[in-house]
């Protein structure tokens, strides 16, 4: 009888890492279709987005215990795939920080600006603009932004993620993901226009 | 930098609708708005702008993909 107390300890113990595990796998696939969005936005083709994103849930239910529950599950994940974006090597060619100088100097009205004034009308109505932009338009203008603009506009505006969690995410400061998120914007506004002018 | 009341409200425009000015700030960018169209459909673009982005980039997850991450769970036994 004092020998069967510890194991029946024990194997409580085990049941409830058990269950544990089972709810954090089953929390963290019901948010895979939210970590495959962003990821098929980060990396440049649907095999690498997918192989990235297999590879995350990989890590994750390996090292699940490092994961501190109640805290952002889906910014966890997040942070795993950037990681392991980077260990892959995709990240070695740094994108000069000085592409579309244009884009810095124009203004956050530009885009509006210059489709509405393809359009007859004075002042058109904001759908009327934006029904000058296709979608591939849309996936080609973001495809084109240096990545690390494209990162935060990814995890922003894409991704719905706060300031605090694509910083935490991405390991910078939430002051450059501000000001990454500020400038990329205009990129990627300068090239929709150059995209609806193509 | 100018003194135009409509340069000025451009330059609020990222930081309202992120929800980053302060209180003082979304007054002013909001009585500037009320009484100028010309801004105020420039707010409305950017407000649609942002949904069709993320509308016109998600891509669905493929199934098969789906169905490899479900079988990497740890099996019960």
């Amino acid at each position: 009888m004092s020998e069967s107390t510890p194991t029946a300890a024990e194997s409580r113990r085990l049941a409830q890492t058990a269950r544990d595990r089972v709810r954090f796998e089953e929390e963290a696939l019901e948010l895979s279709d939210q970590v495959y969005r962003v990821a098929r936005r980060l990396v440049g083709s649907r095999e690498e987005a997918e192989d990235l994103v297999q590879q995350t849930y990989e890590r994750a239910f390996r090292s699940w215990q490092q994961y501190t529950p109640g805290t952002n599950l889906r910014a966890w994940l997040l942070r795993i795939l950037t990681n392991l974006n980077i260990d892959r090597g995709r990240r070695v060619q740094r994108t000069p920080q000085t592409t579309s100088l244009d884009a810095n100097e124009q203004g956050d009205y530009f885009l509006y600006n210059r489709l509405s004034s393809q359009s007859p009308d004075e002042n058109p109505d904001e759908e009327r603009v934006l029904e000058r932009l296709s979608q591939d338009n849309v996936v080609d203008a973001l495809a084109d932004v240096p990545h690390d603009f494209r990162d935060v506009i990814v995890l922003v505006d894409i991704g719905e993620f706060s300031y605090a969690d694509a910083a935490q995410i991405l390991d910078i400061p939430i002051g450059t993901v501000m000001s990454r998120l500020h400038r990329g914007r205009r990129i990627l506004k300068q090239n929709l226009a150059d995209e609806a002018a193509a | 930098m100018t003194d135009d009341p409509c340069d000025k409200c451009e330059e609020m425009m990222q930081p309202y609708l992120d929800g980053t000015l302060s209180e003082q700030e979304v007054l002013e960018a909001e009585a500037h708005l009320a009484g100028c169209t010309w801004c105020a459909k420039r707010y409305k673009f950017e407000e649609r702008l942002r949904h069709y982005v993320r509308v016109a980039v998600s891509e669905p997850m493929p199934p098969e993909l789906k169905a490899k991450l479900a079988a990497l769970r740890t099996p019960l036994t």
